[in-house]
């Protein structure tokens, strides 16, 4: 058995994740071909490196088949109920920022803020029959903000991908979406609502907290703790 | 036996005292159509209830409560007066506490009669009470429809008593709205500058989605107006405010409602509603005086409730949910019968819990 650190294996997050593990004396690599989703970990003993979409990463650290992980807040929250009792966080690392922020037409001059939000959805509603749709991957997170805020007569509609493009594409009236810079939001003729920030996400080490050990793990987990310099 | 056998025969129990009682035993499907559900409950109902979808019906919701499906049953083809009585599983998604079933059994009551609402209210009440047997409870009473009058009674305009009404069920943008209706909140920085500007839509923004330049138009015309209008008085403010901090018993909570009725007109009719009602459940022997009223009552959890509600809460087990709930939802049959209304009051029971509180005593 071996600690199974969980990393993106892809583009700019795995290689953020590597520099920022590398900095601190445990070299991450790629091993094999490109496309062979394979890892060496150098530095420490008895730690193997698992390469994983960022999605999975929160539903593995929470069934226990890897033991750290590194994702973004913002998937362990929209992913796991409870998350604090089935993962810690151990370390923010720095990148990977991301705000989950909710957009509407930059056309819609009179909407700044939820309570505009709330009031042009029950006039949307009342002319249009339906309640104002809200495109977005994160419905958790989007409806229990929306819920604590008391914002009424709107629907979440799911996209996975793309969702800049709903508004004009009449398959929504507005977004809740990860943004870094706007820059697409900007594109997309959308603008950000100023007082409606459902989280602020960034990459993050997480343990699982029930992963079985054994005392070898054990011993492998604090070393790698040690060197990481992270405390328990 | 095993629990569940134990909670079923149980349930067949209190079936058995609601059908004494004079209710029909009805059947309800467990798979609901979504979009009733949504369109009455809004996008919240998904954090409570599972939705499932095939490719002919699309989504359908495991059934979260039997209200619904027996207000339909009783719309299509109920005669009236009705009383009805259905036992069954209903299903709540839980994703913040793993210790609270997310299956469980109801047993419900559910009166359909125009001809005397308090007696209708006392009713169900009364009929719950007793189910409920020896087991230590505590009552917690309230009347959605008080508050309701108190807002469509404040001295401002239409569009604002509306907006005020919409969020009766959502406190937090409720106590908002009222403060910015009352001036207590400053408007937005991005308002006054909207409400500034001479050209509000030369925005350069290419007009985009469903929500036209005319409805923006609209809403400006409307916020605009609105600022002009005179702000809700304080001291209508304090009343609804003190309104919603009524917390006794029912005797002391009507007499404090009367004398806020003395300012406050318009909550004139609920509050002889509530004198009416304390004597309909006093005269089935219920202890009013002992019994407890919140005018905030049922305002967090119980959305389609618009007058009486009512829980019973195991003494001393907070950690439980309530082991039974209830009360009025006339504006609901009026949305499911489409045009149609029948003033309704009903509650169910949680054998589960019910079982749970016998075997500890």
């Amino acid at each position: 058995m071996s600690i199974k650190l969980g990393v993106p294996s892809k583009g700019r997050l795995m290689e953020k994740t590597f520099d920022w593990f590398g900095a601190r004396g445990v070299s991450l690599s790629r091993t094999g071909s490109d496309r062979e989703y394979a890892g060496a970990v150098d530095g420490v003993d008895g730690v193997e490196l698992v390469l994983l979409s960022a999605g999975e990463i929160p539903r593995e650290l929470a069934a226990g088949r890897i033991h750290l992980g590194v994702t973004g807040t913002d998937l362990i929250r929209e992913k796991l109920g409870q998350w604090e009792q089935q993962v810690q966080e151990l370390a923010e690392l720095g990148f990977g920022q991301a705000d989950l922020i909710i957009a509407v037409p930059g056309c819609w001059v009179d909407v700044e803020t939820l309570d505009d939000l709330d009031a042009a959805a029950a006039d949307f509603r009342a002319r249009h029959g339906f309640r104002m749709r809200i495109a977005t991957k994160y419905h958790r997170l989007v409806r229990e903000y929306l819920m604590d805020a008391g914002v009424a007569d709107y629907q979440l509609v799911d996209s996975q991908g793309a969702t800049e493009g709903t508004v004009k594409n009449l398959t929504a009236e507005a977004i809740a979406d990860i943004t870094s810079t706007g820059d697409t939001l900007r594109a997309n003729h959308l603008k950000i609502l100023s007082d409606a920030m459902v989280l602020q996400s960034q990459a993050t080490l997480f343990r699982s907290r029930v992963a079985e050990m054994s005392d070898e793990d054990r011993a492998a987990m604090a070393a790698l703790m040690a060197t990481l310099q992270l405390g328990d | 036996m095993s629990q569940k056998a134990v909670i079923k025969a149980r349930a067949a129990e209190l079936s058995a005292q609601f059908q004494a009682a004079g209710a029909v035993p009805v059947e309800t499907p467990v798979l609901l159509p979504a979009e009733v559900m949504l369109d009455l409950y809004g996008e919240d109902v998904r954090g409570r209830a599972y939705v499932t979808s095939d490719a002919l019906r699309g989504e359908q919701m495991l059934r979260p409560d039997f209200t619904v499906p027996v207000v339909q049953m009783h719309m299509a083809h109920g005669a009236e007066p009705a009383r009805y009585t259905y036992a069954g599983e209903v299903f709540r998604r839980q994703e913040d506490d793993a210790a609270r079933a997310n299956e469980y059994l109801q047993v419900g009551y559910e009166v359909f009669d125009r001809e005397n609402p308090a007696a209708s209210d006392a009713e169900v009440f009364a009929v719950v009470q007793a189910a409920l047997g020896d087991v230590p409870v505590r009552a917690a009473t309230g009347d959605i429809g008080i508050l309701a009058a108190a807002v469509a009674g404040l001295e401002t305009t239409e569009r604002r008593k509306k907006a005020l009404a919409r969020h009766i069920w959502r406190p937090r943008r409720f106590k908002a709205l009222l403060d910015r209706f009352a001036g207590r909140t400053e408007m937005p920085a991005s308002r006054v500058k909207l409400l500034a500007a001479e050209y509000p839509l030369e925005h350069g923004f290419p007009d985009i989605g469903l929500r036209t330049q005319d409805d923006v138009a609209a809403r400006i015309d409307w916020l605009r107006e609105d600022s002009e209008m005179p702000a809700i008085s304080a001291m209508q403010v304090e009343l609804i405010e003190a309104l919603l901090n009524v917390r006794e018993t029912l005797p002391n909570a009507l007499e404090h409602i009367r004398d806020l009725a003395v300012d406050m007109p318009a909550i004139s009719e609920a509050s002889f509603r509530l004198r009416d009602r304390i004597a309909a459940m006093d005269a089935r022997g219920v202890d009013v005086e002992n019994l407890d009223f919140e005018a905030s009552y049922g305002r967090t959890s119980m959305e389609y409730y618009d007058g009486f509600v009512f829980g019973f809460y195991a003494e001393g087990r907070a950690d439980l949910p309530p082991v039974a709930t209830g009360g009025r939802y006339d504006a609901l049959t009026q949305v499911l019968g489409q045009g149609r209304e029948i003033p309704a009051v009903g509650g169910v029971v949680r054998p589960g819990i019910l079982v749970d509180l016998e075997d500890k005593a």
